[in-house]
């Protein structure tokens, strides 16, 4: 039994315990913190895999923004958390026995004892990708050849997402007092400034207030 | 006891791949009148598929697979971003996330 073997097994048995707490715990920010420790030890066990790229841009991407997206917004709603718990007892057992049925199914599918038989180091194709190139160089030259246009796809896709997040939770309030930069750009100084023509009238001189009240 | 004896291998990060997904399809059956907890459970499917993704690239020594992934990752990532936007907007109109409540297009 080698260290990396070793390894493996303690995350991923902190994989599963952390994935189970995420959908039991009571409080919705430890479910997302749960799922913050799962995230990072999944990104350990493909570190151990040999995926370090991916490995560091899972952390950096969910750790880093898309799980605190998710811990802002649970903390910004009020949520009535003993309401919305109704009816997990009573599916716990179908949920239960639908989990562990598929899971059978899958071990027996994918015949977890042979294929544990034969480590990654010992079959042709991995033994030959390995100590060639380092992983981010191996991967670049895949995604900036024959998957460039796919790359570039992705790129729209997240410039939609975030225009459409912008969108969706933008609210125009009632008597908030907003500028229009484009009336802003459109304005004219003949608009804003008018110059009136006006003769000149001229006061009759008023005798001043003193010399009325002498007599 | 064949499973300490070997390396690690594929089997492995299948069966890790296959508890994962297991495990939250069990959290969308439990918690499911619970919208970010259902989101979370979705995030979680999603993990588990990228971990199979991972373990046969490294085990067919193909980039494809790894490619594919950080594909996952960015439609994940646009993925939770609009379905949190929605979420946002439901409680600003209804008050409530259950999704028992969210019923006006039912007849």
């Amino acid at each position: 039994m080698d260290y990396p073997l070793l390894a493996f097994y303690a995350f991923a048995a902190a994989a599963v315990m952390s994935a189970v707490a995420v959908i039991s715990v009571r409080n919705m920010v430890q479910a997302a913190l749960f799922l913050v420790l799962t995230f990072f030890t999944v990104a350990c066990t493909w570190i151990l895999a040999g995926a370090e790229f991916l490995g560091i841009a899972l952390v950096l991407v969910y750790v880093g923004a898309v799980m605190v997206l998710f811990l802002f917004v649970v903390m910004m709603l009020d949520i009535d958390v003993a309401r919305i718990r109704e009816g997990y007892v009573r599916y716990l057992p179908v949920g239960l026995l639908v989990a562990v049925v598929m899971l059978g199914e899958m071990f027996v599918l994918i015949g977890v004892k042979a294929r544990m038989a034969t480590p990654f180091g010992v079959n042709a194709a991995s033994a030959a990708k390995a100590g060639d190139v380092p992983n981010t160089t191996w991967l670049a030259r895949a995604l900036f050849t024959d998957f460039l246009l796919p790359f570039e796809v992705a790129a729209v896709i997240l410039t939609i997402a975030v225009v459409a997040a912008v969108m969706l939770t933008l609210r125009r309030r009632v008597g908030a007092k907003h500028q229009n930069p484009m009336d802003q750009a459109r304005v004219r100084a003949a608009d804003r400034f008018r110059m009136v023509k006006m003769d000149a009238s001229v006061k009759p001189a008023e005798p001043a207030p003193g010399e009325e009240a002498k007599p | 006891m064949t499973v300490l004896e070997t390396g690690l291998s594929l089997g492995h990060y299948l069966a890790l791949g296959a508890a994962l997904f297991c495990i939250s399809l069990a959290g969308i059956f439990l918690n499911r009148k619970n919208v970010i907890v259902l989101l979370m459970s979705i995030e979680l499917l999603l993990l588990a598929v990228n971990i199979n993704f991972v373990a046969f690239s490294r085990e067919l020594g193909d980039a494809a697979g790894q490619v594919f992934v950080f594909f996952i990752l960015t439609v994940a990532a646009a993925e939770a971003a609009i379905g949190l936007a929605i979420l946002v907007t439901l409680f600003r109109n209804r008050r409530t996330i259950d999704v028992a409540d969210i019923d006006t297009l039912k007849g």
